[in-house]
């Protein structure tokens, strides 16, 4: 009856052959990279450069919702502390730039790594709680890590640290105020990454673990599933998206303080994954893009965009609850669950 | 860290605790009471208590005319605007969560058993509450008229207990039994108790589940609204944010006690309100919220459900 786009989106891809696949594809990335090309026309953002918005808050937010879609989405954990890895990997970049002189290439694997390990803690000591105690729990692990970086008077306390430097010219690319197009092309190849990982853990050991997970934890345990074991990936593989999004933002926006990592961030990425349907990349990649594209592109009325924002947020609940692009295999359960209410 | 203030002011450290821990029960009963019936977390209902806060000063203001310079008022007088003052944050708080029930969750109730959905759509209340109030406020903060002079009423172990504080406690043991009686004592808290036992036999069972859920909200909202009245007493000032702040902090008391447990509330309230003003004199105010989340983790690492573990019907115990 109604169209639904993610299944006609599936259905081309499965009717392709490999040259095909490999046509689109390659037409699809092309066309990325040459979204910046858009900034003289209708979708340009008024007041903020519409490149800068490609990166951040656009390119930032997708690769953050698609880490905590592998937590929420994937395996049902409700995390709404995410915002703890995206500081932790920012705090990373301004500590090591300023005190090491290291250059954000050099950075972005160690605060990747370092997001996965406060992950692999955090995680290992909350993972036995249910469902909406772990979403607490992740909620004050999020305002700990803030408050924390507030308090201590190493690295700047209220002021944060500023004057992170830019990333160094690669391969002839310069990263600086004139050439803000890199750093888009940057957050793509990384966003492009981590759709592949994910994509290849989904038909995989981990992505059945946590599907199973999801449906029914105690099912999945039964049936010999780690379920802590693949919950704890779960966390760590969000974990290092959001590390990866932290020191990127820090080394672009020269500046972090503590405030800009805070609570309303987590709920914005969870509000992206569920708004665009929970588990289903596409659906979280549409539903990150729209959501932290529209409030930029209606700046006119700047002042009430977070009041549309919450507007729609509510609009949209009621009208397509499983968000807009929903996972196919939940729209068959749902059926079956209906004929048989 | 430093024990002397801790020890030096240990009584009136207690009190302030204990008034502060009383906001924390009223609001987290909007939290509790809702997680007990429908198992889900009311996001929204930060925004009820801040709605109350506004609507408490409003009532001063513009229907008593009283504005920053008035005099405290006495007797009488006194008696009914505070009373009025009270009502009108109540009436405000609890239709506005009776609402966000009706837009929030009821139309998500019958068409998705997804829980993130209903909480998105709570979130985004919130945000519209939050963000509406910021505009028309222009994100100033709003101070109240002082209708109560603030004198010391009597003196324990060396500490003032003063006026505001007194009526806070006494006024909140007053509504958290009338509350505990209706859950236990009527009809309707009777269904309440029934639907958070088990949600599908109680529909069976012939129970109306849309008037049982509109009766919780109202009544988490009214207690919620009941403690914006009692913060404005005590703090005097509020603005659109306020709701985040105490919010987490009652949701954080929920959790603590149990959720979902009336007297599960009670506890977690009382001692966040406890901890937050010791830790704060021991380690100072700017640590004082992380304190609250690390006892919070202790408490759920070792026990899972809370203090008094979780659901209504265990609140006979």
């Amino acid at each position: 009856m109604n169209f639904n786009l993610r299944d006609w989106g599936a259905s081309l891809w499965e009717k392709s052959n490999k040259w095909q696949r490999l046509a689109i594809g390659t037409s699809i990335v092309a066309l990325l990279f040459a979204v910046p090309l858009l900034e003289k026309t209708f979708f340009n953002t008024p007041s903020t450069p519409f490149v800068s918005v490609l990166f951040y808050p656009i390119g930032i937010y997708v690769l953050m919702a698609l880490g905590l879609n592998v937590v929420v989405g994937k395996s049902g954990l409700l995390d709404l502390g995410y915002v703890a890895f995206y500081a932790v990997g920012a705090y990373t970049a301004g500590i090591l730039s300023m005190h090491f002189k290291l250059n954000t290439w050099e950075i972005l694997p160690i605060g990747i790594l370092l997001a996965m390990f406060s992950g692999l803690i955090l995680g290992a000591a909350v993972l036995r709680l249910r469902g909406d105690y772990l979403a607490i729990v992740t909620l004050g692990f999020g305002e700990i890590i803030r408050i924390t970086a507030l308090n201590s008077a190493s690295v700047g306390g209220a002021n944060g640290i500023s004057g992170i430097p830019n990333p160094p010219t690669t391969f002839g690319l310069k990263f600086d105020l004139e050439n803000q197009v890199t750093y888009y092309w940057v957050i793509l190849v990384l966003i492009i990454i981590t759709i592949s990982i994910i994509r290849g853990l989904s038909v995989r050991r981990p992505g059945r673990a946590w599907e199973s997970i999801r449906q029914d934890e105690d099912v999945a345990e039964l049936m010999g599933v780690n379920t802590y074991k693949y919950k704890l990936w779960a966390f760590v593989f969000g974990a290092s998206v959001g590390g990866a999004a932290g020191v990127l933002f820090a080394s672009k926006a020269m500046f972090i303080a503590p405030n800009i990592f805070n609570y309303n961030i987590s709920i914005l990425i969870l509000a992206f994954v569920v708004f665009g349907g929970m588990g289903n990349i596409w659906g979280v990649v549409a539903g990150a893009v729209l959501l932290s594209y529209i409030p930029e592109r209606i700046r006119f009325i700047s002042d009430m965009r977070m009041l549309i924002f919450g507007l729609l947020l509510i609009i949209m609940m009621n009208l397509r609850p499983d968000g807009m692009l929903p996972r196919k295999k939940r729209e068959k359960i749902k059926q079956a669950g209906a004929s048989h209410e | 860290m430093d024990f002397s203030v801790l020890t030096d002011q240990f009584a009136s450290l207690t009190i302030d605790g204990v008034a502060l821990g009383f906001i924390y029960v009223l609001i987290a009963l909007g939290y509790t009471m809702v997680y007990g019936v429908l198992r889900l977390i009311n996001f929204a209902n930060s925004e009820v208590f801040m709605l109350g806060s506004f609507a408490t000063i409003l009532v001063a203001t513009q229907i008593f005319n009283k504005n920053l310079e008035s005099d405290p008022l006495t007797g009488f007088k006194l008696v009914y605007t505070m009373l009025a003052m009270l009502l009108g944050a109540m009436i405000v708080s609890g239709l506005v969560s009776v609402l966000i029930e009706i837009v929030a969750y009821r139309r998500l109730r019958s068409r998705t058993s997804n829980r993130l959905t209903s909480l998105i759509s709570a979130i985004g209340v919130s945000i519209f509450l939050a963000e509406g109030v910021r505009i028309l406020t222009s994100s100033a903060p709003m101070g109240t008229p002082r209708i109560l002079e603030k004198n010391t009423l009597f003196t324990v172990f060396g500490a003032d207990v003063r006026v505001d504080t007194f009526l806070v406690i006494i006024f909140a043991i007053i509504l958290l039994i009338i509350l505990d009686s209706f859950v236990n004592k009527t009809r309707l808290g009777k269904g309440i108790r029934a639907v958070s036992m088990d949600y599908d036999t109680s529909r069976l069972m012939g129970i109306n589940l849309n008037k049982i859920i509109s009766t919780t909200f109202l009544i988490g909202g009214l207690g919620t609204g009941a403690a914006s009245f009692f913060y404005i007493t005590v703090y005097e000032q509020t603005r659109f944010s306020i709701g985040f702040e105490l919010g987490l902090a009652a949701f954080t008391a929920a959790v603590l006690g149990g959720i979902g447990n009336i007297r599960g509330a009670f506890a977690g309230g009382i001692a966040l309100g406890l901890i937050e003003m010791y830790s704060s004199a021991v380690f100072g105010t700017q640590w004082r919220s992380i304190t609250a989340f690390v006892i919070l983790v202790l408490v759920l690492l070792f026990k899972p459900n809370g203090i008094f573990g979780e659901s209504l019907q265990q609140a006979r115990v």
